[in-house]
């Protein structure tokens, strides 16, 4: 859906509220988040911990559903969807990649990196060339046969990344990528995603802690507090500075 | 997710727990193995025993005669509703009719003679009976001395062992051959060998008979030149007795004589057991000749004195009794409806079988509840087994989920996974269950050749058994997949994959 600017966005959250009932407390761990990210962006959410940045990164995955607001992501609304379109839009809308880089530990790269082609449907025939050009882009095209145990960490998140973009998603979803990692692999998986975002035009929405990480990649920076959204700017911008 | 796909996966975590679902399996093996084995062993006492009856004859074969012999029964018929007027002979245009009945294999009449059978110079009074080529089948014929008839009209005889004995043995006196109806022979010879009885096969018996001979009714029928007269009966029928009862009386005289012939027969066979040759008494019978050739010499038998009693002779013979012989003992009772809508009378055994049957639907029961039994524990195993599974897997299933498997997807991998070791344990366990039961019969023949008797089988594995056993374990593996292929689906991918 197109903004003021006649920019579409990729992702428009309106209130969005998403609480934890435990016994008789409740958890409000979004209260009222109202943003919008447009197409091709790079934004990060930071904040400090337990301020909501997982929980939001999960209902933009369609993972999880807000208690009461509008989520869009194409115009179309995560919260009235159905199980099985929420789905569909993690099948064809998103990819994820997470702080555990979460491989099947059994399966080779390759078979890791077809299981979102075998849930989307995607022809047999077709299934080699694009695994091989996911794993291509992260450059692990020589380590197909190997297990995640076998790789270093660095690589396990290429991998992840190769996983989450084998089916074209249009918003890259990136919790914690580099939380794993040493600063020089962090910063090689974060060109890498860079690279990503300007080559296939891939929304990027990256949770981080770290300022510096934030800073260096982001276009924009949302700042998280207690579940609501205290800030955003553009990085450098002094009411962000003020508040990390 | 595409089937092939989700037969690949889950093949794939089969395999990871190999050793685990490897037991799992067995288990199935060995609860569809035990099941099988029960019910095959019901099938095969079940093909026993119905076999034995099928070939007996006694519940395939019905009794024909003609509804005008018996008064006291029209009146029962009549309220039955057969109508009376419906009656006809039990002649050949009536025996074609019959033949022609759907499900009908044979009919044949029946003949029964007492008279005079001689043997090397001496003559034994005895009873002596048709059997037809269907007869073959019967039990009594699987162990005989010698072979069955060659043909329908052959020249040729088979004898019971007694009566076998009883021209072996000169010392007993030639009244004894006569058997008491149905009962046991108590006056057998045990000094006569089976070798001595072998011997007879091959050689000749003459047997005495009276022949009907219609003849014109001024013409006196001559005696037949015999000095042995004493028991044939030299006959000549002039009957004009009309029955005031029925009203349907007659004026027309017919006669007959009863001539005296002789015929040769060749010893073909002896049997040791008394033949089911039918609906009829032939089994008190201890000589028997192909009906064929029975029905060709035209013998006075113990109904044509009966039509003279009656005032019902004719010059066209009719039969006193046809017996017919259908291909299941479940077609015994339309075919004798339709006899009876023919206008005749019929009489049958209760097929037996069907009460048969119902015994082995209560014995297949009980042996599939005990079978059931081990299959019900081997799908705790399963549930177990997947249970296990679904808590190894949380992460798995979680990382499945959040790249976009649909609570659908989760489910229907477990529930393959669930089948997949139902149907390999149904098809191992239907194996395994039919290895028992040929063990079942290797050691059940072995204890029947040490007592002398012939092999049989009682452990029988039908098609429908093999199919069934390997469905119910794919069906019971699937029910047991429900409850964790629910919770597989259930689970929350944001709560895996935060904190593992
Ligand atoms: N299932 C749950 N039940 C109850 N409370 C929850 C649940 N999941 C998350 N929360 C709470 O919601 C809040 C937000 O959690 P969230 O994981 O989004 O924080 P975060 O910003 O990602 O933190 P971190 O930087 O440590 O990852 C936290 O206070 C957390 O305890
Ligand atoms: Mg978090």
């Amino acid at each position: 859906m197109p903004d003021r600017n006649g920019t579409p966005n990729a992702i428009r959250a309106e209130n969005v509220c998403r609480y934890y009932t435990m016994g008789d407390s409740e958890v409000r761990a979004l209260d009222g988040v109202s943003l919008e990210v447009r197409e091709s962006e790079r934004v990060a959410l930071v904040g400090a911990s337990g301020s909501g940045k997982s929980t939001l990164l999960h209902l933009m995955a369609g993972l999880d559903r807000p208690t009461s607001g509008t989520l869009e992501t194409q115009g179309r609304n995560l919260a009235t969807m159905s199980p099985e379109e929420l789905a569909a839009h993690r099948r064809g809308t998103v990819g994820m990649i997470f702080q555990a880089f979460h491989l099947l530990p059994r399966m080779t790269l390759e078979e890791n990196v077809e299981l979102p082609l075998r849930l989307a449907e995607v022809p047999r025939e077709e299934r080699a060339a694009r695994v091989r050009e996911a794993l291509e882009h992260v450059g692990l095209a020589g380590r197909a046969a190997h297990r995640p145990g076998e790789l270093s960490g660095g690589e396990q998140q290429r991998a992840a990344i190769a996983r989450a973009l084998v089916n074209r998603p249009s918003i890259l979803l990136a919790d914690e990528p580099t939380g794993n990692l040493d600063s020089r692999n962090g910063e090689e998986i974060m060109r890498l995603i860079h690279t990503l975002n300007e080559s296939l035009h891939m929304t990027v929405v990256l949770v981080t802690h770290e300022r510096r990480l934030a800073a260096s990649f982001a276009e924009r920076i949302l700042v998280l507090s207690d579940g609501r959204l205290a800030a955003q700017g553009p990085p450098g911008d002094p009411t962000i500075e003020a508040l990390q | 997710m595409k089937a092939n796909d989700l037969v690949e996966l889950a093949g794939r975590n089969l395999r990871e727990s190999g050793f685990r679902n490897s037991l799992t399996t067995a288990g199935v093996a060995v609860g569809v193995a035990a099941l099988v084995a029960m019910l095959s062993l019901g099938a095969g006492l079940q093909g026993l025993v119905t076999e034995r009856f099928a070939r007996s004859g006694l519940f395939n074969t019905i009794g024909v005669f003609t509804a005008r012999d018996m008064r006291g029964m029209e009146r029962s018929e009549r309220r039955s509703g057969v109508l009376e007027s419906n009656t006809r002979p039990l002649d050949d245009g009536a025996r074609k009719d019959i033949s022609a009945l759907p499900h009908v294999i044979e009919v044949y009449p029946e003949v029964r003679l007492l008279t005079d059978v001689s043997f090397e110079g001496r003559t034994l009074f005895t009873s002596v009976s048709g059997l037809s080529p269907s007869a073959s089948q019967n039990e009594a014929f699987e162990k005989m001395h010698g072979r069955f008839f060659s043909g329908p009209e052959a020249e040729e005889a088979i004898l019971h062992a007694d009566f076998a004995r009883d021209l072996l043995a000169p010392a007993n006196s030639p009244g004894d051959s006569f058997p008491l109806p149905m009962g046991p022979r108590t006056g057998s010879t045990p000094d006569v060998t089976d070798a001595q009885l072998d011997s007879l096969l091959g050689r000749e018996i003459v047997l005495h008979y009276g022949e009907r001979e219609p003849t014109p009714p001024p013409t006196q029928a001559p005696a037949h030149p015999t000095g042995r007269g004493t028991r044939a009966q030299n006959a000549a029928a002039s009957t004009a007795r009309g029955d005031p009862a029925s009203g349907d009386s007659t004026d027309d005289t017919v006669s007959f004589s009863v001539v005296r012939r002789e015929r040769r027969l060749r010893i073909v066979g002896i049997i040791d057991t008394e033949p089911f040759a039918g609906i009829t008494a032939s089994a008190a019978s201890r000589v028997f000749l192909p009906v064929g050739l029975a029905e060709k010499l035209h013998p006075a038998q113990a109904s044509t004195l009966r039509d003279i009693m009656q005032a019902k002779p004719s010059a066209s013979e009719n039969y006193s009794a046809l017996v017919v012989r259908v291909d299941d003992p479940a077609r015994v009772q339309p075919t004798q409806d339709a006899l009876k809508r023919m206008g005749f009378r019929t009489f049958s055994l209760l097929d037996a079988t069907k009460s048969l049957r119902r015994v082995f639907v209560i014995v297949d029961l009980f042996l599939a509840i005990f079978g059931s039994v081990a299959l019900v524990v081997a799908s705790l195993g399963i549930v177990n087994t997947l249970v296990m599974s679904v808590l190894e897997r949380r992460r798995e299933i979680g990382v499945l989920k959040a790249l976009g498997a649909s609570d659908a997807d989760v489910k229907r991998l477990f529930f393959v996974e669930a089948g997949v070791m139902g149907t390999a344990g149904g098809a191992l366990g239907v194996l395994l269950g039919w290895l028992i039961g040929r063990v079942i019969n290797f050691g059940t023949n072995i204890y029947l050749t040490n007592q002398d008797l012939p092999h049989e089988t009682v452990v029988l594995l039908p098609l429908w058994l093999i199919a069934g056993g390997v469905a119910f374990a794919i069906v019971v593996s699937l029910l047991s997949g429900i409850y964790p292929a629910a919770r597989a689906a259930r689970l929350d991918p944001v709560q895996v994959l935060r904190y593992e």
